[in-house]
Formats: C-alpha cells, sequence, structure tokens
C-alpha cells in the first residue's frame, strides 16, 4: 500500500478552482520534489493535505495509508504521521517554543494511545534532537518563531520534523526567505530525516534546492496539475529551459 | 417613568434596611454622622444606570435591581462551610484575614504572633473604639460615587492593618471574603492598609463563595496609603459564585519613591465592578496596573481605572486582557489625568479583548486628559477573536481545537499575568487561567 495517493484532487478555494485533477503517489523512503511556477497550485496541494481550512475538494480524494485523509482533522492527520512544514512558520508571542513542543507532542501521543512524556523526558528528547540538528538551546525558550530569523523559523520547522517523526513530510517553498548558507543547513535537516519508512516531499520553484536535496523523483505541476513526471534529471532540463514548455502541454 | 419608580422602590426598601441595620452598624458620632450623610448621598443618586457616563456601560438598576438586606452575621453552621471554602483557597504561607458575610471571624484567621510593627484590627473595632483621625480616614472615599457612598453607609467590618516604618514583611496577607450561605443578602466591607516609609508587603484579596452560597451581593472598598520609599504587591481574584454581585472600590495614594504593582483577575460572579482610583501624591513613584477578565455565559465584569497623576516625576502602566465567550460582556474604562504640575510623567495603557464568541462583547474606553506638555503618553486598545492562521498552525502539529485555543488564550493573558512579581501568586494565576480554560472544553 502507497504511504499517500492523491487521486484526481479537485480543490475550489471560494469560487475559482485551484486544482484541475491532481494525481500523486508517494510511497514510504521516497523524496519527490514538486516544482512549478507561481500560482500552480503547489502550496495549495500542501494545505489541503495538511487540513487547512478555506479550501473546497470537489473531486478526488487523498488516501493516507489506505484511510482516507480528507474526512480527519488537522491534528488527527498530525498524529497519523502527516507534517506540513509551512512556507511561512508562524509567530506566536507569548508561547514558548518549549512548551509548544511538549503539548504538541504530548497531545499526538495521546491521539496514538501513546504515555504522555513528563517534563524531564521531553527535556531530554528535545535536547537530543536540538543538538543532532544544532540547534542552540536558548530558541527553546523563546517564543514560538518570535524574533526569529528566516533561517532560524525553518530550523525550527525542522526540529519539529525531527521531533514528531511523522511518516510523511511535506516541505512548503522551504527555500524561501534562506540565505544559501541558511538553505544548506535546513537541506542537512532534511537530508538526516531520510528513512526507509519516511516519505519526504518537497515544494519549491527554484531548482537550486536540489543541489543539496537529491531526490528520487522530481513532479512539474503547472495549472492545478502534475504535467510531468520524471527522475532528477528532469529538474535539471527544467534549469535548462524553464517551466514555459510544460505551461503549453498543460 | 419606570426607572423613577425603580429607583423610589428600590430607595425605599433600602431606607427601611439601613434604619434596621443602623444598630448593627458599628461606630457613633462622627461615625454615625459620616455613615447618614453617605446614605443620603447614595438616595439621591440611586443605583448608577447608563445615563451617567461612568456607569454606561454598567447599568446596575438593569442588571442588579435591588440591594439585598444586609446579611446576617454568620452562625455556626454558616462558618463551618465558610472554613470548607477558605481552605479551598487559602495560599499557602500568607496571613489568613477571613471576612464572612462580611463579618472578621478570628477563629479562621491567623492573627496570632504578628511582627512587630504589623498591627491588624477590625473595621468595627476601629470605628467603635478608635481614633478620630484613623476613623476619618476611613470615610474619605468620595461620596460622588454612589456605590462607594452606599459602601459607606453600611459598611459593617473589615480590616485595618498598619505596617510601620521600615518593616518589609516576607508573608503575604491575604485577605478571603467568603459568601457562606443560600438566602440572598449583601455584605458590605470595608478595609485599609496603611504602609509607612521604607515598607514592603503583598497583599491578596479573595472573593469566594462558601459551598450553597449563590445570590448575593458583595460590596467591597480598599482603602491604601503607600508611605515614601514602600513597595506594595496586590493581587486580587474574584472567583465569586455564577449569580453573585461583586462592586468594590479601591483609592489608593502613592508617597514618594514609591511603587505599587497590582494585578486583578475576574473570572466569578454573574456582575462585577471594580472601580480604583491610584493617585501620585509623591514625586518617582510608579504603578504597574494589570488585570484579566475571563467571562463567559452571561457574565458581566467591569474594570474602571482612574489614574491621577497629580505630581512630576512618575510613571503609570496599565496592561488589561479580558476573554469573553458565550454572551460575556467585558468593560475597561481607563482614564489618565495629567495634572498641569505633574511634567516628565509617563503614562501607558495598553487594552486588548479577545472574544471566543460572536455574541460575546468588550468595550474599552480610554480617556486621557493632559495638561501638562513634558511627558510620554500613551494608549492602544484592539479587540478581535483568534487568529485563525495560529490555530491552524497548532492543530497542524497535532493540538485539538480547544488546545489550541486553550494555548492562545494563555499566552493572550500572559502578558498581564507576568507581571505579577510573588512566584505563588503568579503560579495561582496561571492556575486560575487553566482551570477557566478547562471548565470550557
Amino acid at each position: 500500500m502507497s504511504l499517500l495517493e492523491v487521486k484526481d484532487l479537485k480543490v475550489r478555494v471560494e469560487e475559482r478552482e485551484i486544482l484541475h485533477g491532481l494525481t500523486l503517489t508517494v510511497n514510504p523512503g521516497e523524496v519527490h520534489v514538486i516544482m512549478g511556477p507561481n500560482g500552480s497550485g503547489k502550496s495549495t496541494l500542501s494545505h489541503v493535505i495538511a487540513g487547512k481550512p478555506g479550501y473546497e475538494v470537489t473531486d478526488g480524494q487523498i488516501l493516507f495509508r489506505g484511510e482516507d485523509l480528507l474526512e480527519m482533522e488537522p491534528d488527527e492527520r498530525a498524529a497519523k504521521g502527516v507534517f506540513l512544514a509551512f512556507q511561512y512558520p508562524v509567530e506566536i508571542p507569548g508561547v514558548t517554543t518549549w512548551n509548544f513542543l511538549h503539548t504538541a507532542l504530548n497531545a499526538q501521543r495521546k491521539a496514538r494511545g501513546q504515555s504522555q512524556l513528563t517534563s524531564p523526558e521531553f527535556l531530554k528528547k528535545v535536547r537530543e534532537v536540538a543538538k543532532s540538528l544544532n540547534i542552540p538551546q536558548d530558541m527553546l525558550k523563546r517564543g514560538v518563531n518570535v524574533g526569529f530569523s528566516g533561517g532560524e523559523k525553518k530550523r525550527n520547522e525542522i526540529l519539529q520534523m525531527a521531533l514528531f517523526e511523522p511518516a510523511v513530510c511535506i516541505l512548503d517553498e522551504m527555500d524561501s526567505g534562506l540565505d544559501i548558507d541558511a538553505l544548506r543547513i535546513a537541506a542537512d535537516g532534511v537530508n538526516a530525516l531520510r528513512s526507509p519508512e519516511r516519505a519526504i516531499v518537497v515544494i519549491t520553484h527554484y531548482q537550486r534546492l536540489l543541489n543539496y536535496i537529491i531526490p528520487d523523483f522530481v513532479h512539474v505541476m503547472s495549472k492545478g496539475r502534475v504535467v510531468k513526471s520524471g527522475g532528477k534529471d528532469l529538474a535539471l532540463e527544467l534549469e535548462a529551459s524553464g517551466y514555459a514548455q510544460f505551461e503549453v502541454a498543460a | 417613568m419606570n426607572l423613577v419608580l425603580a429607583k423610589n422602590e428600590t430607595g425605599r426598601a433600602l431606607s427601611d434596611s439601613f434604619a434596621i441595620a443602623r444598630d448593627r452598624l458599628p461606630g457613633a458620632g462622627k461615625v454615625a454622622e459620616a455613615r447618614s450623610a453617605a446614605f443620603e448621598a447614595y438616595e439621591r443618586a440611586g443605583l448608577p444606570h447608563r445615563r451617567i457616563e461612568d456607569w454606561k456601560y454598567t447599568d446596575l438598576r438593569a442588571l442588579m435591581r435591588e440591594v439585598l438586606p444586609l446579611a446576617p452575621a454568620p452562625d455556626a453552621a454558616a462558618l463551618k462551610r465558610a472554613a470548607a471554602a477558605v481552605k479551598l483557597q487559602a495560599i499557602k504561607g500568607s496571613r489568613r484575614l477571613v471576612l464572612v458575610d462580611g463579618v472578621f471571624v478570628p477563629k479562621l484567621s491567623d492573627v496570632v504572633g504578628l511582627e512587630k510593627g504589623l498591627t491588624i484590627r477590625t473595621l468595627r473595632d476601629v470605628l467603635e473604639t478608635g481614633d478620630a483621625a484613623l476613623q476619618a480616614e476611613l470615610f474619605t472615599p468620595d461620596n460622588a460615587n454612589p456605590m462607594v457612598a452606599l459602601n459607606s453607609a453600611m459598611t459593617t467590618d473589615g480590616v485595618v492593618i498598619e505596617i510601620a516604618d521600615g518593616l518589609v514583611l516576607k508573608q503575604p496577607l491575604q485577605i478571603i471574603h467568603v459568601a457562606s450561605g443560600p438566602a440572598p443578602a449583601a455584605m458590605f466591607t470595608r478595609s485599609l492598609l496603611r504602609l509607612g516609609r521604607d515598607a514592603g508587603v503583598t497583599l491578596v484579596e479573595s472573593y469566594i463563595a462558601a459551598d450553597g452560597a449563590k445570590i448575593y451581593q458583595a460590596h467591597d472598598s480598599l482603602i491604601i496609603a503607600i508611605g515614601d520609599n514602600s513597595r506594595l504587591d496586590h493581587v486580587r481574584f474574584v472567583e465569586d459564585s455564577r449569580e453573585a454581585f461583586n462592586i468594590s472600590s479601591a483609592v489608593v495614594a502613592l508617597g514618594a519613591h514609591a511603587h505599587f504593582n497590582t494585578f486583578s483577575m475576574t473570572s466569578g460572579a454573574a456582575v462585577s465592578r471594580y472601580q480604583a482610583t491610584i493617585t501620585f501624591a509623591g514625586e518617582h513613584s510608579r504603578v504597574e496596573t494589570n488585570g484579566v477578565n475571563l467571562l463567559n455565559g452571561r457574565q458581566h465584569a467591569d474594570t474602571t481605572l482612574f489614574m491621577d497623576h497629580a505630581v512630576p516625576r512618575c510613571a503609570s502602566r496599565e496592561v488589561f486582557r479580558a476573554v469573553a465567550d458565550d454572551r460575556a460582556h467585558s468593560v475597561f474604562q481607563g482614564r489618565i489625568v495629567v495634572r498641569p504640575d505633574a511634567q516628565k510623567t509617563a503614562a501607558k495603557m495598553m487594552t486588548r479583548a479577545l472574544l471566543l464568541s460572536d455574541d460575546a462583547e468588550a468595550d474599552n474606553k480610554p480617556e486621557l486628559e493632559i495638561f501638562a506638555d513634558d511627558l510620554t503618553c500613551g494608549h492602544g486598545a484592539t479587540t478581535g477573536a483568534l487568529d485563525e492562521s495560529l490555530l491552524f498552525y497548532l492543530r497542524a502539529r497535532g493540538l485539538s481545537e480547544k488546545e489550541a485555543q486553550a494555548l492562545l488564550i494563555q499566552a493572550f493573558v500572559g502578558e498581564a499575568i507576568e507581571s505579577i512579581v510573588n512566584d505563588d501568586l503568579r503560579e495561582l494565576a496561571i492556575a486560575a487561567t487553566q482551570r477557566w480554560l478547562e471548565a470550557r472544553s
């Protein structure tokens, strides 16, 4: 059984259809990259998978390990192992990163019928994870993403990925707002999370990310559909000739 | 027409109850005269209503309609119920001062082994046998405010605390107001805290209901004088029964180089009003006033603050957070006056309201009256719902809708709670917030 199956998905926002029948299959251990110009529907796809309100699915389905993902609340999806790294992680003043991570991890564990982690247990775990990703401890004491640089926000997303150990990670425009050093650090974090059980879907419209994350599959999206899929060489082809050729095809 | 009738009926009923109660009210001579003058002032005005600007959001004629008869002195059964309630609310390590149905109860209080320089007497005692100056001080609050006048007329008991020069008390003092029983009644209390020079203390006020106490009115007032170079940390928790009324007034005066840090949290009572007047009487003093309302159902809570910068070089900061769910109504009125001489004043007021339902309401009324020209003064007020993008972020990380809301509400009130200096008291405020959040989920 595939980990994530998107079948002929049609999605509207208000009166406008954004996705016009999108199909995508992701298996454990695979790294997929979805590329495409602005407005092709990449972020919409990631939002619909995570369960963001405001999108109307008019046709098609999304299955996660064979279960209907669209029937689940966003928190149920998270507990099942779906993780969306946000393009623009929000700032939450007054909630420390530490408290947020502890509450979220325990909420997921509770939903899965696992025991709650006490503060010392959680502290030990989060310290290990932060250390492995070179994330300074003091970041945990600050308000969630408050005053964080673009790079720190993305690192905080990757820290959460590492902590929650999801089955599928969707990274929405993970390279936006990052300089080359921050991008390398973020990509290293993602690479460290590659495993035979976990799938990673990276959404980007720049080829440069692929210098750091080597995908198994590359998909090109245009006008709400996947118009071409291939191996990592497809990205090089795109780099050379741009998206224009696919827009015609769509 | 109806209003006039209502006023007359209310007035008459209360006249009778004042006449009946008179014998039970402590103090003769000047004290009795002050009571009569206060009662006449109240009778002329009646319960405040919405056409009086200061009460426009809290129309007591509509909300309260009448003043209930004076509560009888608590009997043994009442004291037993009160004792059980006090046990739950008493702050560990504090010196408890317990008023049950408006009467000081030594048996439930902790008044033995007072530190040298600390005097605690009951209001009744002071009004009956105290010196004239102290008695006069107890009647300084202005009868222009009808609810203050009513309190002056009817007050039966309270605590009078004096802290001598140089005494800094480590142990917090906790005044606990308990309503004991099922019979609808009104309690009228008045307390005074006088801090000498170079002194310090933490004062906690708790308003609670014993098991079975539902419909009652707590009318309270507090007079505070903070001497030069002294510091008062003050925290109040209004956790009255959901059918109760709590009308409380505070009159605070600060000397020079004094510091007043105050926090008020209202989660109980059907209708509450906290009106505080804070006057800077000496230079280089500062005040932080913080408040949180946590309301649901049809609760109505009004905080009305008057910050009077009468002298130069003082600083005040007001931070107020209101959370209103269901059909609750939160009111914040903040008036800051900077008088002509009060140069180099720094005054700031920030109020924010969070509405959790379409039917909830929050009114913010800032008023700045500035007569000096060399100062920094500012205010801001916002009202809104929970941010959908923050909620989704939290839900995408596994928090349920209620959990996500709870975390954001805690953060919202956090800024006001953070201002509480005493760690234990801050923890209490956080715990009270959590209890409120758990009760709504």
